[in-house]
């Protein structure tokens, strides 16, 4: 008897929790709308809504359309300069307004995050292993490598040291680094994809100093990695530990945010050492297949890549340290982008499939050098 | 206190059963158990053998170590440090009191990163108080030592804030009957106060606890991250994500998550338990 | 019980009220300096390493920092985040202390530490399970897709990430509390013939009010800081999906170190407007 009443209590309570969450949950779906109109009206164009993208899609060229760029970290000058002289570009061709929206964070999880249904028209990332991820998916189709030229990389860079001012310890090169009493900062290539171009550099030089001999080449990084003292989870973290708490001899890092670090946070303090062999970084770009065929922006996504390629594309790029790959513009920034002897992932390692199976995948060979016997 | 309250009064007598716990439930199972489950879903992709291969390989345990031994301690400093806050802040008055309460939640609104810099840069080696702790040969960053303060930052508000409300509703009468007794303070303090207090001290110390294990924003920056002696086991789940391993990284999240759900429902029960005995 | 007095009753009242019951004042003082200097050297020491590393380059940067319209933008997201979440937690936190303070019932144990689970689950869990419910590639993707609702990656993915990381709060304020104080008030009008509501607002209510508050303003501290969770499901996209912790990361991930703290400092300043709320309610109570 009791427990029947009991039983139509919880009844009670179970569809009055129901309604309430509903009507919260309608509360805030609402909510969410009518924020995105006010913001599209008072804000900056940025910020209007998704409903306007979808519209423009049906509707002839004329109407504005949106793009939504997921990028990595360290490019949000690079393309805050480059969506300006991209929109401007376009609607000269086309009469077309276009506003590009960014998102930045850790390759992987960008890549992650676009697997997962973040409807990015374009990814400008760090590693092809990410965009690979994007194509098992079925996102990306086959062959995004070879749709853009320079294996779809409008810039590159390359892996250069970051000493203190005066380079007290006598750095010049990757021997250097392995030097009694030398620390060196690096982020964990585990968890950061611009630290495994770092690992790639090493490991890339070793093999070419010692006969393309695989067992030198691993004793070497090893010994490397002897030499770090703090593995930090990202670039930005390695920079601070650097930089920040005075830690370290040598930071290894991208010749693009060497320049950004120096330029902000003190060229006083630091300066840059260009090894005598380092690897040429090409972070790829790739227009995303499946969300440009939904949105109807293929053309103009299209577009967007390939603008990188022209001389105010490069010259943009070059701005922002990042090196360029067209002739003309890599002529008149040859002063800022010293000379180095760059070979390519694809000379060493093969494919980004490969490299990281071997090397950063559970079990591989990073981890060997800490777990000692690990499978 | 309550020794009058017989089971049988409290389940007539009081209406809302019903509602209260219908609602808890299913709110509970929305927002919390049914996403959760996908976890655990996600992870039985995984065959038995695989499963323990990760749970079992050496650097994960290594990591399951360092993650647990951090977090008991701070939570245990956090336990004594939280209490003596709370009665400070409770049973005195003293000027500036006001600033002092609202100090107690700052760690909750920081985002876990910005304190894991700030952290950093107090304590490492040229940092404020690091630098004065290396020439004793103190090294606080990039060590253990330095996971735990920053799970004790991290943890302190729960603590505090479970002991106040207690403590601010304790009845002095006892107490000072117990003066009245002849009992000295200290004596009435352990003998009727602390006992009162034992429940919500065991309550924040298993909320800090179990946050400082999955804790992972303020952690990465001050630990140093070196694999078997400073890597927590939330970085070992970043780092299986960033190889798209959805499942190893589930796998680690659900053994670790299943640690805490133990640990909790011990001190839970032992903190019922300690309830019923201190009545 | 605590019924006997006042609640209203302001607390320094209290501790006048009786000299047995407190430390001689020596002991005071030493215990007051002890903790001002556990505060200072736990909690205010961190946070003044963020206000100078804020104004570093100068207040121009600061001020920069704080009126960027992607700053703002965030600002108006993480508001809206909090005053969504806030309440909902709060509700089920009252009916669930309810439930498990007021009866008894086997497996409350159980209950309790279910309550609890959230925290104890790392916060990039916390994000990464809504992914796998309400991502793509999830339980709903597909529906969700066709039907074209976005969950994560837009703004209920972030509430729900928020939701699950402050669930626990009020729930966890009040539980200790009620059990403490019991029922013997509840059954008291109920025997006076009051019912269900007018127990709630006239007994429950006033007697639970301060660590309801507590529980609140906890709740409100997380959902506004909470970053890792969030990170997972927000797709980071500028001025529209970012909340302001986020906001800080880009900001520090951008080399602009100064500029991150700046804002971060804007939410410790948020925080202690809330807790300005709280101290200015607790005055007005007292009169």
């Amino acid at each position: 008897m009791k427990k029947a009443v009991m039983k139509k209590g919880i009844k009670k309570g179970l569809i009055t929790g129901f309604t309430l969450l509903l009507t919260a949950g309608l509360a805030a779906c609402g909510n969410n709308n009518s924020n995105n109109g006010a913001a599209a009206q008072t804000d900056a164009p940025a910020a209007s809504n998704a409903a306007g993208a979808a519209e423009a899609t049906k509707a002839p060229a004329k109407d504005p359309v949106e793009l939504l760029n997921v990028s990595y970290d360290p490019t949000r000058e690079l393309y805050e300069n480059y969506n300006k002289a991209f929109s401007a570009y376009w609607e000269k061709e086309t009469g077309q307004k276009v506003t590009v929206k960014q998102s930045h964070g850790g390759s992987g999880a960008q890549s992650r995050a676009v697997q997962e249904g973040l409807e990015a028209d374009v990814v400008t990332l760090a590693l092809g292993y990410d965009i690979d991820a994007l194509k098992n998916k079925g996102l990306i189709n086959d062959g995004w490598e070879s749709k853009f030229e320079h294996n779809s990389s409008p810039y590159t860079s390359t892996i250069v040291f970051l000493v203190r001012k005066g380079n007290p310890k006598g750095i010049k090169d990757w021997p250097d680094l392995l030097k009694e009493g030398v620390e060196v900062i690096t982020p964990n290539p585990k968890t950061s994809g611009g630290a495994r171009w770092n690992y790639l550099a090493a490991w890339g030089y070793a093999l070419d100093h010692n006969n393309n001999d695989e067992a030198k080449a691993q004793e070497f990084v090893q010994e490397l990695f002897k030499h770090v003292p703090v593995l930090d989870t990202g670039a930005r973290g390695a920079t601070t530990t650097f930089v920040e708490r005075g830690i370290g001899d040598v930071l290894i890092a991208w010749e693009n945010e060497a320049y950004l670090s120096i330029k902000e946070l003190g060229p006083d303090k630091f300066e840059i050492v260009n090894p005598s062999e380092s690897i040429l970084a090409e972070p790829p770009v790739a227009v995303v297949d499946k969300v440009v065929d939904k949105r109807g922006t293929r053309e103009v996504a299209e577009a967007y890549l390939k603008y990188l390629y022209t001389e105010e594309g490069q010259k943009i790029a070059a701005e922002n340290y990042y090196r360029p790959t067209l002739e003309s513009v890599k002529e008149e920034y040859k002063d800022k982008f010293p000379e180095i002897k760059l070979f390519t992932l694809a000379d060493k390692f093969g494919t980004w499939k490969e490299t990281q199976e071997k090397h950063f995948n559970d079990g591989g060979i990073f981890d060997k050098i800490y777990v000692p016997g690990a499978k | 206190m309550n020794v009058t309250t017989t089971a049988a009064v409290r389940r007539k007598v009081l209406p809302g059963f019903g509602l209260t716990m219908g609602y808890s439930v299913l709110y509970l199972s929305l927002v919390v158990l049914l996403p959760l489950s996908a976890l655990l879903f996600n992870s039985t992709g995984l065959s038995w053998a695989k499963f323990w291969d990760i749970a079992t390989d050496p650097r994960v345990l290594a990591s399951y170590r360092v993650s647990l031994s951090t977090a008991a301690a701070a939570a245990l400093a956090d336990a004594f440090l939280g209490l003596l806050l709370a009665w400070v802040l409770v049973r005195y008055e003293f000027p500036g009191k006001r600033i002092f309460d609202a100090l107690i939640d700052l760690p909750f609104a920081l985002p876990t990163a910005v304190a894991g810099v700030s952290l950093t840069a107090l304590y490492s080696q040229n940092g404020w108080i690091g630098s004065l702790l290396e020439p004793l040969g103190l090294r606080i960053a990039f060590t253990p030592l330095g996971i735990t303060l920053a799970l004790m930052f991290i943890g302190i508000p729960f603590v505090v804030r479970t002991v106040q409300p207690v403590l601010e509703d304790l009845d002095r009468d006892m107490e000072e009957a117990s003066a009245t007794l002849g009992a000295g303070r200290w004596r009435t303090f352990r003998s009727i106060v602390l006992p009162e207090l034992f429940p919500p001290l065991l309550t924040g110390f298993a909320l800090a606890f179990a946050r400082g294990i999955g804790e992972y924003g303020s952690v990465v920056f001050i630990s140093g991250n070196m694999p078997m002696r400073t890597e927590i086991a939330p970085l070992l789940i970043m780092s299986k994500l960033e190889q798209f391993d959805y499942a190893g990284a589930t796998a680690v999240a659900l053994l670790l998550l299943l640690i805490s759900f133990l640990m909790l429902l011990v001190i839970n029960t032992l903190q019922r338990w300690a309830r019923k005995t201190s009545r | 019980m605590a019924g006997t007095v006042p609640m209203a009753a302001p607390r320094a009242h209290r501790n006048a009220a009786s000299p047995a019951t407190t430390e001689s004042s020596a002991v005071k003082w030493v215990l007051v300096a002890a903790a001002a200097l556990v505060l200072f050297w736990l909690i205010a020491l961190p946070l003044i390493v963020v206000l100078t590393e804020a104004l570093k380059r100068g207040w121009d940067v600061f001020l920069a920092a704080l009126t960027d319209p992607d700053a703002a933008s965030a600002l108006r997201l993480t508001l809206l985040v909090a005053v969504i979440t806030v309440p909902l937690n709060t509700l089920f936190g009252v009916m669930a202390a309810w439930a498990v303070t007021k009866f008894r019932f086997r497996g409350k144990g159980f209950l309790i530490t279910l309550i609890d689970l959230p925290f104890a689950v790392s916060p990039v869990i916390g994000g990464l399970i809504f992914v796998l419910v309400f991502g793509s590639n999830g339980w709903f993707g597909s529906w969700l897709s066709a039907h074209d609702i976005k969950i994560v990656f837009a703004l209920p993915g972030i509430v729900l990430a928020t939701l699950f990381v402050t669930f626990p709060f009020v729930a966890r304020e009040l539980i200790p509390l009620m059990e403490d104080q019991g029922t013997q008030e509840e059954e008291a009008a109920i025997t006076l013939g009051a019912h269900g509501w007018q127990i709630f607002w006239r007994v429950t209510l006033p007697n639970i009010k301060w660590g309801l508050l507590y529980g609140i303003i906890l709740c409100n501290a997380r959902a506004m800081g909470e970053f890792g969770a969030v990170s997972v499901v927000s797709g980071h996209i500028r001025g529209e999906t970012n909340t302001l912790p986020l906001h800080v990361e880009i900001l520090y991930n951008e080399y602009q170190f100064s500029a991150s703290f700046a804002v971060a400092s804007l939410l410790l300043l948020l925080a202690l407007v809330t807790m300005i709320v709280k101290s200015w309610l607790t005055r007005k109570n007292a009169h």
